[in-house]
């Protein structure tokens, strides 16, 4: 197996073993054994069905690929979800392709992690006798799968996969998906020919280089000389048609890219050889012709590295649903979102997001606008407020009625910003553009001095004198010198998870000078947020909870999928005990009776209205408070804590960059950001997201070179605007906003290392210049006296490439080996030290013992 | 010395029908995935669907 699979196949969330007692179908832990099965355990009803269904249909191999290979079906399946798929208009845009009998549609199905999904989805034919033929793209996470629509609805298929826990991913952005384009294709083709051209040229040439054409006679050497021009042809037209396209337009924008000589040099070979056959002189240049081409060609094609899985051209579309649940007369039906209209009445249930500006008519609405302006506290909205596209629901279920179409939203408008429309991958101002502005002017000086020179000294040698020059000095190791390193570079960082969206990131990462960054969710994180537990006994000093307390409310707590309760379990050691009279009062709390105690868990204004003094918040954090049996015991404290070794990483950055933070949230970690960033840094809270943009474009006006780093949809405009945008993501693969770069949050604090990599990448392309400069220098030397003899062109070209080719590639490889430092014992004591108030009994228990 | 004539068109043949046979293999996709089909032979199972698999529908 490839390391490059076994990487990918590590990616996925970590499957337990079946011995360690998790649910046979998807590993997780079961709490109980009450969905047993056949000797089997399982953690829900959910996976207990998928596994009978796999088996009925003699699809148990399954598990033999791999153990515990199953997805948790977490969401019970609704019928009606999908509904909207039959609609002809939404799926004329879905399906690739669809006559009377069948019809074919890929689609995203995040949770393909394995060799048994793989396996599984290409047999789903034997789930459903109205699928046909599924194959999956493993590294796009696709399917495609042809059905017949008289026997399945679409609507049918999608839930049958979300049944078996692939629940295919229908986002806004998804109805205009573009086709691969055939580009990749192309530059295959043109490869193989250069290939064949070099190759077969090469082979009749070979008899020249070791003079046993001389056993021939002279008309072998015509013969050989024809077939190479006939064999060249195509090399020189076909597949070297993108250089003569990117020579012509740097033309006519009046610059000098690369690409000219490289162009003038190859009609001059192709020129002479011609001029060579026809004197009956020799067999001319094409071998060397064809070689340069494939070369060029391999170069360039190992800079195209793509990621299947990334996407880092997203606008808001692929992060709104495909559907949401519209209310009417007759109940509730799901519909697209390219149908909703202004007026439609809405219902949002527990985290779904808002597509469109809306009005709130009803229910408890706690928005939570953290994706769009970086704020991490859901907000309480009453009826009547108006609510902005982007937020999500957390909570109950609410209803609201669209006062906006979706492509006039907030959060659309910023898409309409300038920096959205400009392209910045054909940037001119390139390392080798520079260079070559130079390098082609001395080429073609001293193409025409020698040219002059010798039509004084003796006319017959002019032109060849002026041809060989331009053959010798045919940039083509210099051409090779930064596809190969930005390649390399680009392939190093991917293996530690930062993926770039092209190579000439690298070259941007290296020139710039400000580095500006997100706070929330960039360097906080609400996952691993500390909870900590302040008793209410304030004046000892004793903080913490006592195992009694944490069983009761924990037990209570479990009950709740609210994300505040969910945090409060993950932080507590407890034993569950079983919850009598659970009730939910949405926006306010829980209650229960847990082994004879009334306890409550809510906000401080519900547990006063209950009749618990919960006494004064200590802090202007959220904080959710616990009761039991009518008194107040404590308020848990929920932080935004920060990643491990920001602190780390912000000192070291701050030595050779200058700092900013721009946060959307408040100010109320001012001082403890102040003095991770140091007196001289610019620090901004309350930043909306067009303050953000404008403010890095300030930046820019000053001439600072800026990277912006950030996370959310409230960063996309600055992450835009920046030089080099990195997006910070949780999991690699879903929710990033347009951006440069990629980024694993684990990996976060390596970015100083990052930077200083792309700094040694950008040193070795210069050297790599000043190799093929010196080669050239040799060439153009001899080339300028009129005496190039076939031999020298033939070393001298493969070798300059050759050397060029395995310093560059070296070079990088040796210095990307610093990339990954120091790691381990460091790193997990300072995750530790990080919050030693942070309350967590299971630590606490193990360092005791 | 005009046995090297035939060679050469022999050898000119093989070279156009291995080229032709390349630009098949890109034509039908070949190259678009070149992952999945390495973890779809470790499923056992001989399979006839896989061999479709890059086919177009019909």
């Amino acid at each position: 197996m490839s390391s490059r699979l076994q990487r990918e196949l590590q990616t996925p969330p970590p499957v337990t073993h079946r011995t360690s007692g998790g649910c046979f179908h998807c590993g997780e832990p079961c709490p109980d054994n009450s969905f047993a099965r056949d000797g089997k355990d399982f953690c829900c009803f959910g996976c207990q069905t998928v596994f009978s269904l796999l088996r009925e249909n003699g699809l148990e191999q399954f598990y033999e690929l791999n153990a515990a290979a199953g997805t948790r079906i977490r969401a019970a399946a609704v019928a009606t979800k999908w509904a909207f798929l039959d609609d002809p208009a939404v799926a004329a845009k879905l399906i690739d392709y669809a006559d009377k009998t069948r019809a074919k549609v890929t689609l995203h199905l995040p949770a393909i992690h394995c060799v048994a999904c793989v396996w599984l989805l290409e047999n789903l034919f034997k789930l459903h006798p109205g699928v046909g033929h599924s194959a999956v793209n493993f590294s796009r996470r696709e399917a495609a799968i042809t059905f017949a629509p008289a026997r399945i609805k679409f609507s049918e298929l999608a839930a049958l996969l979300a049944s078996i826990g692939y629940e295919p991913e229908l986002t806004f952005g998804a109805t205009e998906k573009t086709k691969p384009s055939p580009l990749q294709k192309k530059a295959w083709l043109q490869i193989g020919l250069a290939a064949f051209g070099f190759g077969n040229i090469m082979l009749l040439s070979l008899p020249f280089y070791f003079g046993l054409d001389t056993f021939n006679g002279p008309w072998f050497r015509v013969l050989a000389g024809w077939i190479g021009l006939a064999l060249a042809l195509p090399v020189v037209t076909i597949s070297a048609a993108d250089l003569w396209r990117a020579a012509w337009s740097s033309l006519r924008q009046r610059t000098l890219t690369l690409e000219v000589p490289i162009v003038l040099g190859l009609v001059a070979i192709y020129v002479t050889s011609v001029f060579e056959v026809l004197a009956q002189r020799g067999p001319g240049y094409c071998d060397s012709l064809c070689g340069l081409i494939f070369f060029l060609l391999c170069g360039r094609l190992f800079q195209k590295k793509t990621y299947d899985r990334l996407t880092f051209d997203r606008d808001y579309k692929g992060f709104f649903p495909l559907s949401v649940i519209r209310k009417h007369a007759g109940g509730e039906v799901s519909v697209a979102i390219s149908q909703l209209a202004t007026g439609d009445h809405l219902i949002l249930r527990n985290g779904e997001l808002l597509p469109a500006d809306a009005k709130l008519l009803s229910g408890e609405a706690w928005i939570d606008y953290s994706f769009v302006t970086g704020e991490s506290e859901p907000v309480a909205c009453a009826a009547g407020s108006h609510l902005f596209a982007g937020g999500r629901q957390v909570g109950g279920a609410i209803e609201v009625e669209t006062v906006k179409p979706v492509t006039q939203s907030y959060l659309a408008t910023l898409w309409n910003n300038e920096a959205f429309q400009k392209n910045r991958d054909q940037d001119l101002n390139s390392l080798t553009n520079r260079y070559s502005q130079r390098f082609t002017k001395l080429v073609i000086g001293i193409a025409l001095a020698a040219a002059a020179f010798w039509l004084y000294q003796d006319a017959t040698k002019a032109l060849k004198a002026f041809t060989s020059v331009l053959i010798v000095a045919c940039p083509c190791a210099l051409a090779l010198a930064a596809p190969l390193t930005h390649g390399t570079a680009q392939r190093l960082l991917a293996r530690l998870k930062i993926y770039l969206k092209n190579a000439l990131v690298i070259e941007r990462m290296s020139g710039i000078n400000t580095i500006v960054l997100d706070k929330t969710g960039t360097l906080t994180t609400a996952e691993a947020g500390g909870v900590s537990f302040q008793k209410a006994e304030s004046g000892k000093q004793k903080s913490g909870i006592t195992a009694g307390e944490a069983d009761l409310i924990g037990s209570l707590a479990r009950h709740s999928a609210h994300p505040n309760s969910v945090r409060i379990v993950k932080s507590l050691g407890f034993t569950a005990a079983p919850v009598t009279g659970f009730k939910e009062t949405p926006g306010c709390g829980i209650e229960g009776v847990v082994a004879g105690h009334k306890v409550l868990l809510g906000s401080r204004a519900w547990l006063s209205q209950r009749g618990v003094s919960a006494g004064e918040p200590t802090s202007g954090a959220t904080s959710v408070v616990a009761a039991v049996d009518g008194s107040f015991r404590g308020a848990f404290v929920f932080e935004n804590s920060l990643r491990p070794e920001v602190a780390q990483l912000l000192a070291q950055l701050g030595h050779q960059y200058e700092l900013v933070l721009l946060s959307g949230d408040n100010e109320r970690e001012a001082a403890r950001f102040k003095t991770l960033f140091g007196a001289a840094a610019i620090l901004k809270f309350n930043q909306s997201p067009a303050d953000k943009l404008n403010f890095v474009r300030e930046l820019q006006q000053r001439g600072r070179k800026v990277m912006m780093v950030g996370d959310g949809l409230n960063d996309a405009g600055a992450l835009q605007q920046a030089e080099v945008g990195v997006a910070v993501v949780e999991r690699i693969g879903i929710f990033s906003p347009a951006s440069d770069v990629i980024l694993d949050a684990a990996e976060l604090p390596r970015l100083a290392r990052v930077l200083a990599f792309s700094r040694s990448a950008a040193r070795v392309v210069r050297a790599g210049f000043v190799i093929s400069a010196l080669y050239n220098l040799v060439g153009v030397s001899i080339a300028a006296t009129g005496f190039l003899s076939p031999i020298v062109c033939a070393i001298l070209m493969p070798l300059s490439s050759a050397t060029v080719i395995a310093f560059t590639c070296g070079a990088t490889a040796w210095q990307g080996r610093k990339l990954r430092g120091p790691e381990g014992s460091a790193e997990r004591s300072i995750r530790r030290d990080a919050h030693p108030t942070r309350f967590n009994p299971q630590l606490i228990a193990k360092e005791a013992a | 010395m005009s046995v090297i004539i035939v060679l050469i068109l022999a050898s000119l043949t093989v070279a156009l029908i291995f080229l032709a046979a390349f630009i098949w293999s890109v034509r039908s996709g070949q190259y678009e995935d070149t992952l999945t089909p390495s973890m779809r032979m470790l499923a056992d199972e001989p399979n006839q669907h896989i061999s479709e698999t890059n086919s177009k529908p019909k």
